[in-house]
């Protein structure tokens, strides 16, 4: 048998990430000349490697932890420079907007007493944390790490689909994918010019010195800096060790933590020693008991008070989940106008908030072909995909509608891309989003590349790793 | 200057290397039972290897007969068993996932690896007479990490409490390995017994130490020669006098390159455990009670422990200042003795 990679390859009706433009057509020519026995045995040995490594997310069951590794797909996904400028301006643009939001929330409320934001969106929400109210936060960067989910739709126009703007995960996979496929198909990659990855750790770190206490003074040339994770439990644990790895920090838990006298300390074997940066993967909720719940064993009792007598700088702020909820994402485009006086350079899905009369009305009269979603959820949870639900599945979603407008948003169904993806051997067509990471703390900078994440299942739309996903490399070319 | 290093870092490098430690000498202690099991005059009684690590209420809840098949089971393959291989592996792996930012990729990667084939084990690898392949490749997989650390490890502090971990727990490992067969060695040097001078070497073999007692003693192999050369020979790498003393100089290039404060009782017992060791001569210690001795420095590593967890890990102060007293050994174990009786 002579097959080669893409041999059998259809995309079906679907905008191909692969087959769309004359920039892939060498990688496309290197593929086609690479039997599919030889590409299944790498592919094999790739996902070996990252079980070996360690690379796992972490499920526990009642008697024990097991770990899986996020499922990867050896086809790299790629992205020609032109289409990433647009993306790295657009996310440039996008994170920009989030932080003069965020700032104003915070401060002077321009934005509610002008009415393009409703009151009780923000008031209201879950994520808005009142104690921010006037605090001073470094370069305005309440979101120092970014993660901003884009899709494509079936004219191949980029969209974006959410901010993640509270502690975005996925970055390790980014870096670990490039490594793993450059150690599994260096052939492949060889001389057409890939944009690296390498960056981001050094990135991370110079934005964290940037934010840190006494750094605009001059007073403090040598932050120390520590990567505050729940823990080994913790499912993205595997991430937090990456990246304290690749910034050479600390990574430390709540109890290697403590705070005297407004200043916080870990302890060390030659006692304490003073902490001027956290670049924190806890939620707001459970860094410090005294401030918010206090049953959380995973955060330091009096952070908080530290953190407003400015003795320590925190990433993200506390309280940016207040813009990067579904809610506050419909209005965004208004938003980048507001702040900016610019156009969105990347366009929202077009998304009907249906706590206006119009869209609800909208939404009712064309559920089975909307996507409705509850504006609180994460991860995928709670949706109703109109064309493929039951008639009962709509009914109920209606019922929902009705009693509580607000807690809804719907879209169009979206075909998203597709990439050619190996799926028991054979290579079919699986959709893909994209979450490029943006790291500000003077200014923004965009990993050229992002997470790639593909729908396993045949026809599924839904990416998220709790659902099914895996990953791909992405590869931004010079 | 260098990086300071949490507390509870400290804490998990130090386990990390007692646990792999642990582990490989776990299979050396099983290996030499196995050895004097064929033998034809052998002892053929498993319930030392329970005795010797205090487990005999533990074994008695899951076993009612102390053979050779069930303790196997118990010290090799049950997670259940705080002190079996796998559970040494998997707590090794656990403080290596903790110090994932701070080992190297490669130690994690074979920890990681090792802990996947203990889990793997099949039931006919730990079937008695078929067991040794099996302790080979577990002796061959802890020594495997501990050359990967020794070539990939940054010599930073954590390095030093790796050593500090490491060889507390082979000083103590080794006097384990001895005592298992010292009852049935003393009785057996009674008599003189030609025979058993099979099983001794299968002792020397199990501690590694058999060319190199050959080096020292052409031809004379006698139980107190084995005795001393286990606990007080300068040049073997896994006696006790040598692994105290790897234990001060790491110690001593803790303290002195990263400046720590904390410690002093530590030191100080060091130089009195090395003083010991270094003047005590092996007829006085068979004189006295070869066991009891093996107790005393037992008891001298746990303290040295506790002081370590108290000056450097966080633990609160140790609330029983003095050491166990050389000068109250032997009468010391004598008092052991009258409490055992008792």
């Amino acid at each position: 048998m002579g097959d080669f990679v893409l041999d059998r390859y259809d995309p079906g009706g679907f905008y191909c990430e692969m087959l769309r433009c004359a920039a892939t057509a060498e990688i496309r020519d290197r593929l086609g000349r690479m039997a599919i026995d030889e590409f299944r045995r790498r592919a094999a040995g790739a996902e070996q490697a990252l079980y070996n490594l360690g690379i796992t997310f972490t499920v526990y069951t009642d008697s024990q932890a097991i770990d899986r590794i996020l499922p990867f797909d050896s086809i790299p996904r790629v992205l020609p420079a032109d289409e990433w400028d647009q993306i790295e301006r657009g996310v440039i643009q996008r994170v920009t907007a989030l932080n003069l939001l965020l700032e104003d929330l915070y401060n002077a409320q321009k934005i509610l007493k002008d009415g393009l934001l409703p009151e009780d969106l923000i008031l209201g929400n879950p994520n808005w944390r009142p104690l921010m109210r006037g605090l001073k936060v470094p370069h305005k960067a309440y979101v120092n790490i970014c993660g901003t989910d884009i899709i494509r739709d079936e004219q191949g126009v980029f969209r974006v689909l959410e901010d993640n703007a509270r502690t975005p995960s996925g970055v390790s996979y980014v870096i670990e994918n490039r490594h793993m496929m450059l150690r599994a198909f260096p052939d492949l990659a060889d001389g057409i010019g890939l944009r690296s990855v390498e960056d981001y750790g050094i990135k991370l770190v110079s934005a964290m010195r940037d934010i840190a206490p006494g750094n605009s003074t001059g007073d403090n040339a040598n932050p120390e800096i520590v990567l505050l994770s729940p823990g080994t439990y913790n499912s993205a644990y595997f991430e937090h060790v990456f990246l304290a790895r690749e910034m050479g920090v600390p990574l430390v838990e709540g109890r290697d933590l403590f705070v005297d006298n407004d200043r916080v300390y870990m302890r060390t074997t030659a006692g304490r020693a003073r902490v001027d940066v956290i670049y924190r993967r806890i939620n707001d909720d459970f860094l410090d008991p005294e401030a918010f719940r206090p049953d959380s064993m995973l955060g330091v009792p009096g952070l908080m008070r530290a953190y407003f007598a400015g003795n320590v700088a925190l990433a993200n702020a506390v309280g940016t989940g207040v813009c990067d909820d579904k809610a506050v994402y419909a209005y965004m485009p208004r938003i980048i106008r507001y702040y900016l006086g610019e156009d969105p350079i990347i366009e929202n899905v077009q998304t009907n908030i249906c706590r206006e009369k119009a869209s609800l009305a909208y939404t009712l009269d064309n559920l089975d072909r909307l996507v409705v979603k509850p504006v609180g959820e994460a991860g995928g949870y709670g949706i109703t995909i109109g064309p493929r639900a039951s008639r009962a599945e709509l009914d109920e979603c209606r019922a929902k509608l009705i009693d509580d407008p607000a807690n809804y948003i719907s879209q169009p169904c979206i075909g998203l891309s597709v990439s050619p993806t190996l799926i028991d051997g054979h290579v079919e067509p699986r959709h893909v989003d994209l979450r490029p990471f943006a790291i500000t703390g003077e200014s923004t900078w965009v990993l050229p590349g992002g997470l790639t994440r593909v729908a396993l299942r045949r026809g599924s739309l839904v990416v998220n790793s709790s659902q099914g996903g895996g990953s791909k490399d992405t590869w931004v070319l010079e | 200057m260098s990086n300071p290093l949490l507390a509870r870092y400290a804490e998990c490098i130090f386990w990390l290397a007692r646990q792999v430690e642990r582990a490989e000498n776990l299979a050396r202690i099983i290996e030499v039972q196995e050895t004097f099991a064929r033998n034809r005059s052998g002892n053929r009684d498993w319930s030392s290897i329970v005795q010797l690590n205090a487990d005999e209420d533990n074994f008695a809840e899951k076993h009612s007969v102390a053979n050779a098949g069930n303790v196997i089971r118990f010290y090799v393959t049950d997670g259940d068993n705080p002190n079996s291989i796998k559970t040494a592996i998997r707590n090794a792996r656990e403080n290596a996932r903790a110090l994932r930012p701070l080992v190297s990729t490669e130690m994690w990667v074979a920890l990681n690896v090792f802990y996947n084939r203990l889990n793997a084990i099949d039931e006919r690898e730990v079937a008695p007479g078929s067991l040794s392949p099996l302790l080979e490749e577990i002796k061959q997989g802890c020594e495997t990490f501990t050359g990967i650390t020794e070539g990939t490890f940054y010599r930073d502090q954590a390095w030093y409490f790796y050593r500090l971990g490491r060889y507390i727990e082979r000083a103590d490992q080794t006097t384990r390995l001895l005592d298992s067969k010292y009852y049935v060695l003393m009785r057996d040097a009674d008599i003189a017994n030609l025979v058993n001078t099979g099983q001794w070497m299968a002792l020397l073999r199990a501690a590694s130490g058999y060319h190199a007692f050959r080096l020292l003693h052409q031809g004379d192999l006698t139980p107190w020669r084995v005795a001393a050369f286990l606990l007080f020979n300068p040049s073997f790498p896994r006696s006790v006098l040598l692994c105290v003393k790897e234990v001060d100089t790491a110690f001593t290039g803790l303290k002195s390159r990263y400046n720590l404060r904390g410690g002093n009782d530590v030191a100080e017992g060091l130089d009195q455990l090395r003083s010991i060791l270094g003047t005590r001569s092996i007829d006085e210690v068979l004189a006295s009670g070869l066991h009891e001795f093996i107790d005393f420095i037992q008891r001298y590593l746990n303290a040295i422990t506790e002081r370590l967890g108290a000056a450097f890990f966080g633990h609160p102060p140790v609330e029983t200042p003095a050491w166990p007293d050389a000068d109250q050994w032997p009468p010391f174990a004598a008092d052991l003795q009258t409490q055992a009786q008792a």
